[in-house]
């Protein structure tokens, strides 16, 4: 198919489309949307070794320092985490939905789906600064003010090392995701979306649904150990 | 005769370096062909700086006294020199100036995928080298390129923070050229340009870029765990905190090993395509060596174990080491027997780009046969961090990645900037490249198996003569890659204009006017042949 229309894309067509949202050096849009979608996947390939560094790490760990992992993980608020899993799998679903506006070419619905994830979004990142200043107001961030009762402060340590490190993580790509999904907003605002294009909703609708997955993960290792 | 490809358009007299004018021109330019060039000249760059601390540690080395610098200085010296050459030179030369180049042309595409991305990852690496130049005009770091932990975390006194942000920031750069050349690979190949009618440069290409998919980001939170250590005190890799130092040997070899692999497979790519061209053969073996270069990113992650042999990891798992580091040598003498073969009755020319692409088969044979010595567990505990190491490392990664990447440039520079080099001067260069590296570095074979330690500025007296040896062939070598530097600069000015083909090569590449014009084809070229399908016609060609 691509080798009929091929003579006909020259490097002029960028000129000739204007604002068009064709790229100069795609043959057609559906080439386009591909690469983009495989970019992100593989995008996400890359993001999966980045965390899978720190979860090979807390595996390593927690099988060292079984007890201490469990003591030090009753020290995190389960409900407060319950919330946030329960907000963020909502978020998915109206960033599913924000999809699903865009290739229906219903600007407005766009708009509102990819308001309410963000408000989502907020919602979570509000929860994490709740628990982030109890765990400092508990001297339980490590480094020389850690403080921890009983035999396992060491190994309390640890788990809180990877907790902040896992979790910060996690947050700041929660923080991107929502910077992403304002650009889109306005983007969507200015009407630069159809249902033949909405690549950039699709692919941010990736990105957000593997925030989220890689919090799925995090929430019973980081939260339930102890009550498993 | 065949025609494989259809006849292009010679009437453009645009092209990508006359396009537009003035800086503003190249920092914002989006066209690969420039990305490659501001590549070109931030590489070269490093690879001076890096040589530079290089020429350091041998005149040092020259006596067997510590009279030029002091031990710390010295610590500082072989550091920055694996950091630079390794992360800033080694790493991306070939991928970021000839593959960026060439991945495009090669398979009929005006761009990569993402041209904005491929910018970007230009601007992070120049970030990160900003940052490793300021550690070392703050005085340097000195935990050696590898930064075991925890003396890097805990008890360096040295710029360890600044390199490491350099060095995670770069890291980011590889992730984004790798991501960018597997989605164009896959998704912008011309009509016609089936899977195994890819040039052998792109499986080369394809294959890398799945190391620095996977590979890239575990390096880069291992190197963010460091420095969390170190602002934090958090104990993760710290005994004295219950952390565990091994683990990040693990993850640091996880990456650092396949890191290999990035260098050479884009090296061996580049062979692939000398080889063939200057032997006027069809390679041999197509297929084997496409998938050999997957084979060996595969069987590159399953080896990391090798370089803990000594650390205290578990006997098992070195001799499970042992046995799949071994393995890898398998792929690599497919492509070095393919190579042989192709060359067997072929009407071989020895041109300045064939000369260093056999120059690459000899060290890199050296440099493999001398792996298989340290893959094995007790060889390995005799010469372990001693010369030979030094020696072999070298031997593949200098050995094979620079030879490879100066005939490439070589075979190229007439498509990237239109001219001519003088053909005598890059003969006469790459002889002096071979003759100073195998003095440098042979001599360092037998150092390691006396038993001379790596990183000592001072070593016993019997160990000078052969010191004096290396260091003798580091000045030739060094003078060896000044020579091309000078004519590739001369020849911008002075060489003869370029024809589009003057290899008489095969390849989509050499279909377009040299330099391309900025859309690189002004008709999406259709495919519909084999690759390297040198015919006898051609070899006519090749005479006149």
């Amino acid at each position: 198919m691509r080798a009929e229309m091929a003579s006909g894309a020259s490097s002029a067509t960028s000129v000739e489309l204007g604002r068009s949202p064709l790229a100069h050096h795609f043959d057609d849009l559906e080439q386009q949307f591909e690469a983009s979608t495989l970019g992100m996947w593989v995008f996400l390939i890359t993001e999966v070794m980045f965390f899978g560094g720190l979860f090979a790490s807390y595996a390593v760990y927690r099988s060292l320092y079984p007890e201490g992992f469990a003591v030090a993980s009753r020290r995190l608020d389960y409900l407060l985490g319950a919330f946030n899993t329960a907000v963020l799998i909502c978020s998915s679903l109206t960033m599913a939905l924000a999809v699903r506006s865009a290739q229906l070419g219903q600007s407005r619905a766009l708009r509102l789906f990819l308001a309410v994830t963000m408000a989502l979004g907020l919602v979570f990142l509000g929860v994490k600064v709740v628990e982030y200043s109890h765990k400092i107001h508990e001297h339980l961030v490590p480094g020389p003010s850690f403080r921890f009762e009983g035999p396992h402060a060491r190994a309390a340590q640890l788990f809180f090392s990877l907790y902040f490190a896992m979790t910060g993580l996690h947050a700041l790509h929660m923080v991107v995701g929502i910077g992403i999904l304002a650009v889109l907003w306005i983007l969507a605002w200015r009407g630069r979306f159809s249902p033949q294009y909405y690549t950039p909703v699709e692919v941010a609708g990736l990105y957000w649904h593997f925030v989220d997955i890689v919090w799925i993960y995090l929430f019973p290792l980081l939260y339930l150990i102890s009550r498993t | 005769m065949s025609t494989p490809l259809v006849e292009l358009p010679r009437t453009s007299r645009v092209n990508y370096l006359n396009v537009s004018y003035g800086i503003r021109s190249w920092l914002f330019t989006t066209d690969h062909k420039r990305i490659a060039l501001l590549y070109l000249a931030s590489v070269t760059l490093f690879f001076f700086l890096g040589g530079f601390f290089a020429v350091l540690i041998r005149l040092e080395l020259m006596t067997p006294q510590g009279d030029l610098v002091q031990s710390e200085t010295y610590n500082r010296l072989f550091t920055m020199h694996g950091v630079i050459m390794i992360f800033f030179f080694l790493i991306p030369a070939i991928p970021a100036v000839l593959g960026n180049f060439l991945v495009p042309l090669m398979i009929g595409a005006r761009d990569l995928a993402f041209p904005r991305l491929n910018l970007l990852s230009w601007y992070i690496y120049t970030l990160g080298g900003l940052f490793t130049l300021a550690a070392t005009v703050f005085g340097g770091v000195d935990t050696g390129w590898t930064f075991y932990t925890p003396y890097s975390s805990t008890y360096s006194n040295s710029n360890v923070m600044l390199t490491a942000v350099g060095i995670f920031i770069t890291g980011f750069s590889s992730i984004l050229t790798g991501l960018n050349f597997l989605v164009t690979i896959h998704k912008m190949r011309a009509p016609g340009m089936t899977w195994f009618r890819l040039p052998l440069f792109i499986w080369a290409h394809y294959a890398t870029s799945i190391i620095m998919i996977l590979g890239t980001p575990v390096v880069a939170i291992a190197i963010l765990l460091v420095g969390l250590e170190r602002l934090f005190h958090i104990g993760i890799f710290d005994p004295k905190l219950g952390g565990d130092p091994l683990l990040f040997q693990h993850l640091f070899w996880f990456y650092s090993h396949p890191a290999v692999y990035i260098m050479i497979l884009p090296a061996m790519g580049v062979i692939n395509e000398l080889i063939t061209c200057f032997s006027r053969r069809r390679i041999f073996g197509y297929s084997f060596i496409a998938f050999s270069s997957i084979a060996i990113a595969v069987l590159g992650f399953l080896v990391w174990g090798h370089h803990m042999f000594t650390s205290g990891q578990s006997i098992y798992a070195g001799m499970v080491f042992s046995v799949l580091t071994m393995l890898v040598a398998i792929p690599s003498a497919v492509k070095v027997f393919n190579w042989t073969a192709t060359l067997y009755k072929g009407s071989v020319s020895y041109q300045a780009p064939m000369l260093y692409a056999l120059g690459f088969i000899g060290l890199f044979t050296i440099g493999g046969l001398t792996g298989i010595f340290l893959a094995t567990l007790a060889v390995d505990v005799h010469v372990h961090d001693t010369y030979f190491v030094v020696a072999h490392f070298h031997y593949i990664m200098v050995g094979g990645t620079i030879m490879a990447y100066l005939g490439g440039l070589h075979y190229w520079w007439p498509k990237m900037t239109g001219k001519i080099y003088p053909e005598g001067w890059a003969r006469f260069a790459a002889l002096v490249i071979f003759v100073g590296f195998n003095l440098t570095f042979f001599p360092q074979f037998i150092l390691g198996y006396l038993g001379m330690p790596r990183r000592y500025h001072v070593y016993p007296e019997e160990f000078q003569v052969l010191n004096v040896m290396s260091s003798a062939g580091a000045s030739i070598l060094g003078v060896g890659y000044l020579i091309p530097m000078i004519y590739f600069i001369w020849s911008l000015r002075y060489g003869p204009k370029a024809p589009e083909n003057p290899w008489g090569a095969k390849g989509l590449e050499w279909l377009v006017p040299s330099p391309p014009p900025p859309h690189n084809f002004d008709v999406t070229p259709v495919v519909t042949g084999e690759p390297y399908d040198y015919t006898p016609e051609s070899e006519e060609a090749h005479a006149r």
